[in-house]
């Protein structure tokens, strides 16, 4: 229960709290709200904030079901290739001496070597498995009608450059499987008229198999496919998130056409 | 009369009004200075890619190795109904990797076609391991005188002509001589089935009968003598 205060001369009386003069901020406060402010610091510069809502909260139609992840999937094969392939980089040595005997260092013994090196040779199988099955999917789902060619496009050339991953990375570890595979490979290649002679000497280095040939399949592998591989990874989820999903063929216009009907 | 939007501008700058134009100016400030930052952006590009790409494909394109003959023992050696296996090297400098197989024997007039060109003293055939069909290293089986591809099973006979399977061209050839009595290997050349000599040697799987020899050009430099 309480009081009405006493009479008091109003010098004495508690004044008020001013506007803007509340509880002092306490520190513990501050490093709670932490997190939030660095956020909002971001977003307030670059409207973040937007561009990720536009990605992740999309409307997906009905009967999207397990087969819709086999696209993420592959984007994960492919983040675990990029990610193992960088720190294998750390131990393999492109010269045509020294490659096998680093590569077999990586598998003998380097701490969980056969295991990281192991995830990059069975991933690179896994991804191009799954790609496959993305693309089967699409196919069999109609996704790639319109509007949505491009994307179909773009996904094909993905598929190329991860053929080509798979060829240059599978000279790297230098033994006689690869080398003669690379032989082979490359000699399929200068089957093309007219230009295929040229472009298999450029993809060797040379007339023959030589010392460029391991650093340029190495370079290739590891520079120049993957920047196209991430930089078409970009559009082609741009083009997802723009134009959505489809429905799976199975699922029908649920709205009622009764009073549609048109009578004569 | 109201400038319509259809209406076609006149070319020259003056005569559409715009301030500070110069009698028979037809391009416009904005117009230049798009078109000379543009232009300067298209030359600082060329000016890395172009040397870049010719950095990546000239030396491969057109660098040959010089040509070097490679001592692999004495011509008594060699014998004239079987073929011995040498190794030489064929890129020096890296190893295990740079080395080939060449089979050797010496020339018999019996079953080799006359020397091409007329006149080279061809005393040693030496046969590369190269299968004409992809590149698989080839085997000498002795005991059916053919060549035996691993890979496709391509076949070839005692003198390296195709007997079967899917290889388009002979096995190809190494310039041979004899000095001091050593036999020396020179540079591959590849020959067609008529055993026509092409010395700039071309890849397995491409073909060097009729059309093959035109749609699978020679490169661009051979090695110098």
């Amino acid at each position: 229960m309480k009081l009405p205060l006493p009479p008091l001369p109003s010098a004495l009386q508690p004044k008020p709290k001013r506007p803007g003069e509340g509880e002092r901020v306490k520190p513990i406060d501050q490093a709670k709200e932490a997190g939030i402010a660095t956020v909002d610091w971001i977003d307030e510069r670059t409207s973040l904030s937007g561009a990720l809502r536009w990605t992740m909260f999309r409307k997906v139609p009905k009967g999207t079901n397990w087969f819709y992840t086999l696209g993420s999937a592959t984007l994960f094969a492919f983040l675990s290739q990029a990610v193992t392939g960088v720190f294998l980089a750390m131990y393999y040595d492109p010269s045509p001496v020294r490659a096998y005997e680093s590569a077999r260092h990586i598998t003998n013994d380097v701490f969980l070597g056969e295991f990281v090196r192991g995830m990059h040779k069975w991933g690179s199988t896994v991804m191009v498995i799954l790609i496959f099955l993305h693309m089967g999917r699409v196919f069999f789902f109609g996704a790639y009608k319109y509007p949505r060619e491009l994307n179909w496009v773009i996904g094909s050339v993905l598929l190329i450059l991860t053929m080509t991953m798979s060829f240059t990375g599978y000279l790297l570890p230098f033994d006689q499987r690869s080398y003669w595979a690379t032989i082979v490979g490359v000699n399929i290649n200068g089957t093309g008229p007219i230009v295929g002679p040229f472009l298999s000497d450029f993809l060797r280095g040379g007339a023959g198999f030589g010392a460029t040939t391991l650093s340029r399949f190495y370079a290739i592998h590891m520079l120049l496919v993957p920047g196209g591989l991430i930089a078409l990874i970009g559009a082609h989820l741009y083009l997802v998130a723009r134009l959505g999903t489809t429905a799976p063929p199975w699922i029908k216009p649920s709205h009622d056409t009764g009073h549609l009907e048109e009578r004569v | 009369m109201a400038e319509g939007r259809n209406d076609p501008k006149s070319k020259y700058t003056l005569d559409r009004g715009m301030p500070g134009a110069f009698e028979g100016e037809t391009v416009t400030r904005r117009r230049f200075m798009n078109v000379a930052a543009q232009g300067a952006g298209a030359v600082a590009v060329a000016a890395f890619v172009l040397p870049a790409l010719g950095f990546a494909a000239g030396s491969a394109l057109f660098e040959r190795p010089p040509v070097t003959w490679q001592s692999i023992g004495p011509l008594d050696d060699f014998v004239d109904d079987t073929y011995i296996p040498r190794v030489i090297t064929e890129t020096p400098g890296i190893g295990e990797v740079g080395k080939t197989t060449v089979y050797v024997r010496q020339r018999n007039d019996q079953i080799d076609a006359p020397p091409n060109p007329p006149g080279y003293d061809e005393r040693v055939v030496a046969l590369s391991t190269r299968c004409m069909h992809l590149g698989c290293p080839v085997r000498y089986v002795e005991a059916s005188q053919r060549f035996i591809c691993p890979c496709h099973g391509g076949v070839y006979d005692f003198r390296g002509f195709v007997d079967g399977g899917p290889p388009v061209r002979p096995l190809d050839r190494f310039y041979t001589r004899v000095r001091a009595g050593q036999v020396e290997i020179g540079p591959r050349y590849s020959v067609n089935s008529e055993f026509r000599r092409f010395p700039s040697y071309r890849d397995p799987a491409q073909d060097l009968d009729g059309i093959g020899q035109y749609i699978y050009p020679g490169r661009f430099s051979t090695p110098k003598q």
